[in-house]
């Protein structure tokens, strides 16, 4: 199904063109930090717009991919230039528009220096994580994947806090390391099949012990991106050095990649190893879950808390992910977007008082209740989502999760379980030492409350949470039939292979 | 009818037409009263220019001086990188010499000379043709390395580079008599026929031959254990010499490498397959590690080099089509990012001196905003991030270990990559991340500057159309196999 005008690749491309003008304009450094602040906001509040045609236009009643676009890229190699979306890759889409025009406004008064560079590194980026969910060729994929880590690196290095460099150069080279092993099962796959289009790879079976390999390769990848314990070291250091709206995209989106990335490869194209690794994904997530909700109440800084919960969190993605059955899958997806606006919102609301007061020290602060009314109540929204409180998006996503590995191994659901207790021991304390008790300090005295720009980069999110939360029908019922299609056909391809076994 | 019956030669006319234009700009150059340099440069180029398209009008299927001289689509590929390359030094070395004051009309013609014998070689078609070329292009390149003559570093390096590099010519050359002796000639097509014919019981001395012969051209492409030489050559040498160092004589010694292995050498390819796998091993291995202690910028890019070449040599390990066409592709995107990178490291002067430490490029993001990108692309090319040109570099390369089922040395060679990678970080990093000590010099000369925005754009704008070079590389690579398979 080719349509009329390639939309994808508009969403995908429209942010460079915002990039090209912003490298235009000229004057003094204040004339330029303005136009360049303003031209980023006037192309990525378009292109989300524009990527709300895509939910619009979107059959839901159908698995296979739409508005597809397929160009000859590399004559002669099977290698083309491919996009499409389906039911799984489509809120991804819309949470990577949607997240960076917010992350512009919050990043309008916290950068000061180098203001044109850091609105063309995140319209860049914009590119590249849009044009990842989107890619239908592997190939296509990997090159945005991997571009992701260019303006990141730029990002984290230049506008980060004191051990900017060290995150930097942590970020960048484990990821890199995950990554350079996947390119390497790429290759593989490439020479077995001879093309690097997804949707023909997902219909071919690879033989059992090369999908072995070639899973463990993906895995080397996904679980760093992820992450999962024990390769997520990089995560709360990156997460504390980036500048807020680095750390929103880096919770937001990026981690989502990795969760992206099993739905989208590692469950269609190597089912076998799928089944046969789950218990290992199993073990890892559940000791991320436990581990890291117990590092996180044992932090100072607020933003390594955060960080070490969403370690948490996708803690849960990855269980879900490999129930393989429905209610985890979609669990698992809708588990990836609340995540993706809560523990982004609450990295807002760090930034909130960090650009405020200069420091993330939960010891801090103390009863901004006080002063900060809107802010408190802002915060308490997502600090329950983050809980997953009901009636918040945070709760569709853990219940289905939890429903999903219940149903496959009741220990299982018993050990993730405690996650959630844990979660709700470690937010809510940290709520209550940062805006509850006596405004004792003195520097807060003076602090102020929520301004119009900030109060309108909350509104949406807080919006949404609510919405995913009441009424997540139009958000489950897009997913369903794609994530159904994966389902059958993980089950299709394990019968084959044990009838197949069984014949020898 | 005619006294003296001429060889066949039409195939060489780039090579002979290059010969003659040689030395008529060396005779100017020196009755010349006045210093003539930059128009001896733009003679120069023009004459390059000239012999690409005269590469591509009379390049073809077709032997010149009995066998002594093949042209295949193959060459002419080779060759026309090899000629881009020396056409972009001898720009760089003209900006240099007008800079720092040092007119000297020998370099362009020195540079010519080089590029003269680096045609040769790679179109060698026998033992002595490959020597004499070899030899063309040793000398001239130990002359320019040594051409600062009041420079103690660059006279070092010039000493040095012609000693170690007389040693290996001696191996190559011990390696050439004994293939000669076992095989009874030194042309390519009689050797292959001879290897064939005795595959199953090789004589020992046709094979340790051929490991002298390995030997010697791994030293011309840098390859370890024989790569001393480069760092120390390529700091001391001017530095459009070591940018010239960098990119031409290694693509010439590549593909001269690929002529002589996947020629003569291909039926006991078990024989020379494991050598070439551990060269490329170690090669990658050592640039990666030895380059993340540097401080100076050319020593990193020596080392750094000395890692590309391994990644090469993976294409040749694999010694299938792809393979070849992944080297051609790789030495193409290679040669810009290189030229790039250097043309940057000429825009590094501080009160007027040429400064080499990679701490003097601090806060280079502010006071060269553009410069600072460019290196910032080239950087994250060479270590291989999509969507720049050195990746696709080494997907190809990488695609033909795979078809070879070599998965170690692609293994060894990603990981490798990612050690390398933090050294290309640290030098983003010094520039983006740190703040100004001592600014650096303003102004770039124009020439500099589209050398530079040149190699930046190609190197970006690669990946919107690869099929161009890769056909053509793919063409050259069937052309070799094709002709000897």
């Amino acid at each position: 199904m080719t349509d009329d005008w390639p939309i994808l690749s508009l969403v995908t491309f429209l942010p460079l063109v915002g990039c090209f003008f912003i490298l235009l304009t000229r004057g003094d450094d204040a004339t330029v930090a303005r136009n360049s602040r303003y031209i980023a906001l006037w192309t990525s509040v378009p292109t989300f717009l524009i990527s709300l045609l895509i939910w619009v236009k979107f059959d839901p009643s159908t698995a296979n991919f739409q508005m597809m676009e397929s160009i000859e890229w590399i004559e002669g190699t099977n290698i083309g230039y491919r996009m499409g979306v389906d039911g799984i890759s489509i809120f991804f889409v819309l949470l990577s528009t949607l997240l960076t025009p917010i992350c512009i406004l919050a990043s309008w008064e916290a950068i000061e220096h180098r203001v044109r560079e850091y609105m063309v590194a995140f319209l860049i980026l914009e590119t590249m994580m849009v044009g990842m969910f989107c890619a239908l060729d592997i190939l296509v994929f990997y090159i945005f994947f991997e571009g992701v880590l260019i303006p990141m690196f730029i990002i984290i290095g230049v506008w980060g806090g004191a051990r900017r460099v060290y995150a930097s150069f942590k970020f960048f080279l484990y990821t890199l390391l995950g990554s350079v092993l996947m390119l390497i099962a790429i290759l593989v796959m490439y020479f077995m099949a001879g093309t690097t289009d997804i949707v023909a790879l997902s219909k071919l079976s690879f033989p059992s012990d090369i999908q072995i390999w070639l899973w463990l390769a993906f895995f080397a990848s996904f679980a760093v991106k992820v992450p999962m314990w024990p390769v997520h070291t990089w995560l709360p250091d990156a997460h504390v050095e980036a500048p807020t709206a680095g750390s929103v995209i880096l919770a937001g989106v990026l981690l989502k990649m990795g969760g992206y990335g099993f739905l989208r490869f590692s469950i269609p194209m190597f089912p076998e190893a799928s089944d046969f690794f789950s218990p290992l994904v199993f073990a890892l997530s559940v000791v991320a879950i436990i581990y890291t909700s117990l590092v996180a109440l044992a932090q100072d800084d607020l933003k390594k808390l955060i960080a070490y919960s969403s370690v948490a969190h996708m803690g849960f993605v990855t269980i879900g992910i490999f129930t393989l059955n429905s209610q985890g899958l979609e669990g698992a997806i809708f588990q990836m977007l609340s995540h993706g606006i809560v523990s982004g919102a609450l990295f807002l609301c760090v930034g909130v008082i960090y650009d405020r007061m200069h420091t993330r020290e939960i010891a801090a602060y103390g009863g901004l209740v006080n002063r900060m009314p809107k802010y408190a109540l802002v915060f308490m929204v997502f600090t329950m989502a983050s809980v997953g409180l009901p009636a918040t998006s945070g709760f569709v996503g853990e219940f289905l999760v939890l429903l999903g590995a219940f149903y496959y191994n009741t220990w299982l659901a018993v050990f993730a379980t405690t996650g959630v207790v844990l979660g709700a021991a470690y937010m809510l304390y940290v709520y209550r030492r940062i805006i509850f008790g006596k405004l004792e300090k003195e520097n807060l005295m003076s602090i102020s409350d929520l301004s119009y720009r900030e109060i309108i980069i909350f509104v949406p999110l807080v919006l949404l949470v609510f919405w995913m939360g009441v009424y997540p029908a139009p958000f489950l019922d897009v997913m369903s039939v794609s994530v159904d299609n994966l389902i059958k056909n993980f089950n299709v391809a394990l019968e084959n292979s044990s009838v197949h076994l069984a014949s020898h | 009818m005619s006294l003296i019956q001429l060889p066949a030669m039409i195939s060489a006319v780039p090579e002979i037409f290059l010969a003659c234009a040689g030395m008529i700009i060396l005779m100017i150059g020196v009755f010349r009263k006045t210093d003539g340099t930059g128009v001896l440069s733009m003679a120069t180029i023009l004459c390059f220019m000239v012999a690409i398209i005269a590469g591509f009008l009379y390049g073809g299927q077709e032997n010149a001086f009995y066998g002594m001289f093949i042209t295949t689509s193959f060459t002419q590929f080779s060759k026309s990188l090899i000629l881009v390359g020396s056409i972009l030094a001898v720009v760089l070395a003209n900006d240099y010499m007008k800079t720092e004051n040092a007119q000297r009309f020998e370099v362009p013609v020195l540079i010519l000379f080089a590029t003269l014998g680096m045609m040769m070689m790679v179109s060698a078609g026998d033992l002595i043709a490959l020597y004499i070329g070899l030899e063309l292009q040793s000398l001239s390149l130990y002359v320019l390395a040594a051409i600062r003559r009041d420079s103690l570093k660059s006279t070092e390096a010039g000493l040095k580079y012609f000693v170690l590099g007389a040693l290996s010519s001696g191996m190559l050359l011990y390696g050439a008599s004994l293939i000669y002796g076992f095989s009874g000639s030194t042309n390519f097509l009689q050797i292959a026929d001879v290897i064939n014919e005795q595959k199953d019981n090789l004589s020992l001395g046709i094979l340790i031959g051929l490991v002298f012969l390995i030997s010697g051209l791994a030293f011309k492409v840098s390859a370890v254990p024989f790569h001393m030489w480069t760092p120390d050559v390529y700091e001391g040498a001017p530095t459009p010499i070591t940018a010239l160092l960098a990119i031409s004589p290694k693509i010439a010694a590549l593909c001269l490498f690929i002529q002589v292995l996947i020629g003569p050498f291909s039926a006991i390819i078990e024989q020379w397959q494991q050598i070439i796998v551990f060269i490329s091993i170690a090669s990658m291995a050592l640039g990666a590690v030895a380059a993340l202690m540097q401080t100076n910028i050319k020593r990193l890019l020596a080392y750094s080099s000395i890692g590309h070449m391994g990644y090469a040599l993976i294409g040749l390990a694999s010694a299938n089509e792809a393979g070849i066409s992944g080297v051609l592709i790789y030495l193409a995107i290679y040669l810009f990012m290189n030229v790039g990178t250097f043309g940057c490291i000429m825009c590094m002067r501080r009160n007027g001196q040429a400064v080499e430490q990679i701490s003097d490029l601090a806060g280079a993001s502010k006071s060269h905003p553009v410069m600072a990108f460019a290196l910032l692309v080239f950087m994250f090319s060479m270590a291989g991030i999509p969507p720049l040109a050195g990746f696709f570099g080494k997907w190809f390369i990488f695609l033909a270990a795979i078809e070879a089922q070599l998965y170690n040395l692609a293994i060894i060679g990603v990981i490798s990559s990612v050690v390398a990678a933090f050294y290309y970080l640290r030098i983003i990093k010094i520039m983006y991340f740190d703040e100004i000590v001592d600014p650096l010099d303003k102004g770039l000369t124009k020439n500099l500057r589209i050398v530079i925005y040149g190699s930046m754009t190609l190197v970006i704008i690669f990946f919107l159309a690869p099929g161009t070079l890769v056909s053509s590389a793919a063409n050259a690579a069937k052309s070799l196999i094709g002709v000897n398979g």
